[in-house]
């Protein structure tokens, strides 16, 4: 072990590393510079179509890299790179799902969602369907997913906080949640999804850089070889090293935990498509042709992002070694920023820390938007007000909403701070590919589709995932053979209801829901609308009628 | 547009629907992405299954500590890459000019004889 990994086990066992000062400041630099930005976005934020959708103004590129940012959230970036620092090879699988996903979205799904929707997923599942019901189910499935996701961001916050800012009580971590919180909140309000895009854009040029830097270095130090940095992984993890070379090691345990792997990965690659906030972001461009380079530009950095993660996690394996990041305070999540700290001191730790906080803001700020549009665009417009009501009323209670979830958010990561919430991420891709997925695809690409049949596949997606998440042992009942703990939500281990063992519903959940479409679709009687379909699908592959960009 | 006493009236997105130019471009669209689809799942849950139960397979080490489940994984990146510069040179190169073209017919209203919404 190197001197200044001796440091950092020193620092560890304090419950401090780096300086904290250099952290908040790297980060405060960040925030100022953002916001100077988004207020000088929101000069022009006038109608709805600027508000949801930055005016559809953003060049594919800039989108693409928005994309980066909203998906490459905390948990990819110090997840991956934890779960490979301890676990090896079944993190890198991790990262292999959230990547292939994004073909689901380049094929079938962005450019024809960008042509016949304006601002949400329910446009365009209510092109040809009866709109009330079919609007409601979607977006109560958003609002769903959104709230999973923000929640598991928000959480995860709190550990953060002790680990970069070297604050462990838990009041002082309820402080800067509630921060974190209203800064999105003056971000998303002001700013629109403009401001929200800008943040991102910012936030993934940052992050892939830092990740590249550290990546360099890393390689650097082993002779620019990963066999070498692998090798350096599993000569620090001592005795049983070599399984962090090969699949298994997490995954690997049982027939159930195998099957857990399974469902998951069907879970990761069929959610991304149908996650709300991303679908939302291909009406920021002004066309169809943009909508796809977005895409191409996301998986690039996406899938670059995904290899420096792969470096990253070995090298810190290596470099920091296992039983430092597991005895760090903020666990596996601290393998990144501790790898960072040892290779560039204070310094480059502020400024990983900084891009760590940024992406939780960045993201929770594009979930933020994203709910707040379907509340107000589908629920209240649409669904309550009919359609009878002025654009700008519209807006006003998007913004409203946009308060609303923030200090839901809040609340939420304030009580949510300390638990065991990471599985929220994987159940909000299951609910996306459970409740979203069939009935977007259906809609766009089956003739015979009709609202009976997505309703029963929404809400069948939708109820099944939450009933199967609630009965299985990630809520209550699995307890560490080891040392006796709950490793489920309820720490109490004397309640235990859970049924079955699956810790991820998409196994189930996704093919029922696919047939739930199918069966909807052929017992009910609703009269097809041959008119409406062609409009659709003309609409959809030509573009024709599609919104353009607002001239301002 | 002619009328029967069973059938409606087509509406001009029905009459541009059916011309054998939308046709040709839908048909060229669903033969390009659903097999390319059905490739890169089967890809994905080949890799999925193998690094899944094949544990000792996928162990093997190729050089130093390179083994067949990361290079399985690196092919992973590349089929995504590869797939996703093909698809898009692909829809720039075919689609984008007769999705245009037809574009500008419709919104003129020389396809499907009228103004549609």
């Amino acid at each position: 072990m190197s001197a200044r990994a001796e440091g950092v086990v020193l620092a560890a066992t304090t419950e401090q590393v780096g300086e904290p000062a250099v952290n908040i400041g790297i980060f405060a630099l960040f925030v100022l510079v953002t916001l100077v930005i988004v207020f000088r976005a929101s000069r022009n934020n006038k109608t709805a179509a600027d508000y949801y959708a930055a005016g559809r103004s953003f060049t594919g590129p800039q989108n693409g890299t928005a994309i980066a940012g909203d998906y490459l959230s905390a948990a990819s970036f110090l997840g991956i790179c934890g779960a490979i620092a301890i676990n090896g090879y079944d993190g890198f699988l991790y990262s292999i799902g959230f990547l292939v996903a994004w073909l689901v979205a380049l094929l079938l799904v962005a450019e024809l969602l960008r042509n016949t929707g304006r601002f949400t997923m329910a446009d365009v599942l209510s092109f040809r369907l009866k709109e009330r019901p079919v609007r409601m189910a979607a977006a109560l499935s958003t609002l769903t997913v959104v709230f999973f996701y923000l929640l598991a961001q928000m959480a995860g916050a709190g550990g953060l906080v002790a680990l970069l800012l070297g604050i462990s009580g838990t009041a002082a971590q309820g402080v800067v949640i509630a921060v974190v919180g209203a800064l999105m909140i003056l971000y998303v309000l002001v700013g629109g999804m403009k401001g929200t895009t800008w943040v991102q854009i910012i936030k993934a040029v940052l992050l892939i850089l830092g990740a590249g830097v550290m990546t360099l270095w890393v390689l650097a130090k082993f002779g620019f070889s990963l066999s070498a940095v692998i090798q350096g992984a599993v000569d620090a993890a001592g005795e049983g090293g070599e399984a962090l070379i090969g699949p298994g090691k997490q995954y690997g345990a049982s027939a159930l935990s195998q099957l857990n792997f399974l469902s998951l990965a069907l879970a990761l690659v069929l959610g991304t498509a149908g996650l709300p906030h991303v679908l939302m972001r291909f009406y920021t461009v002004p066309s169809a042709k943009e909508a796809r380079r977005s895409v191409v530009w996301a998986i690039w950095l996406i899938g670059i992002f995904y290899l420096f993660t792969l470096v990253l996690g070995y090298g810190a394996g290596a470099l920091v070694g296992p039983d430092v990041i597991k005895g760090a305070p903020g666990g596996v999540n601290s393998a990144a920023p501790l790898l960072a700290y040892e290779l560039g001191g204070t310094i480059l730790l502020g400024v990983i820390s900084a891009v760590a906080f940024a992406t939780i803001l960045a993201v929770v700020a594009g979930l933020t938007i994203t709910a707040a549009t379907s509340f107000a665009h589908d629920i209240y417009a649409n669904v309550i007000k009919k359609g009878q009501i002025r654009p700008d009323g519209e807006v006003r209670v998007a913004r409203i909403t946009v308060v609303a979830i923030g200090l839901l958010a809040i609340i939420g990561g304030i009580f949510a701070n300390g638990q065991n919430v990471a599985f929220l991420v994987a159940l909000a891709f299951a609910v996306a590919a459970s409740a979203n997925l069939p009935t977007i695809l259906y809609s766009l690409f089956w003739k015979r589709f009709n609202t009976s049949g997505a309703l029963w596949s929404m809400y069948g997606g939708l109820i099944s995932c939450i009933v199967l998440i609630v009965f299985s042992p990630v809520v209550s009942g699995k307890v560490d053979p080891v040392t006796g703990d709950s490793l489920s939500m309820i720490r109490d281990t004397s309640i235990d209801f859970h049924l079955i063992g699956l810790e991820n519903p998409g196994l189930i959940s996704i093919p029922l829901a696919f047939v739930l479409g199918i069966v909807g679709t052929l017992i009910s009687r609703e009269k097809p609308h041959p008119e409406k379909f062609a409009e659709m699908e003309v609409r959809s592959l030509t573009g024709a009628g599609a919104e353009k960009a607002t001239v301002h | 547009m002619s009328e029967t006493l069973n059938e409606p009236p087509q509406t001009p997105y029905q009459v541009v629907q059916a011309s054998p130019e939308f046709q040709a471009l839908r048909s060229r669209f669903r033969r390009f992405v659903f097999p390319m689809t059905a490739l890169f799942l089967v890809w994905y849950f080949v890799y999925v299954l193998l690094a899944n139960y094949a544990h000792d397979f996928m162990s093997t080490k190729v050089w130093g500590n390179i083994t067949v489940g990361l290079l399985f994984g690196l092919g992973q990146f590349v089929s995504t890459f590869a797939i996703t510069m093909i698809y898009a040179r692909w829809a720039n190169d075919r689609q984008d000019p007769v999705a245009d073209e037809l574009r500008a017919k419709i919104e003129d209203g020389e396809l499907g004889g009228g103004e549609l919404a």
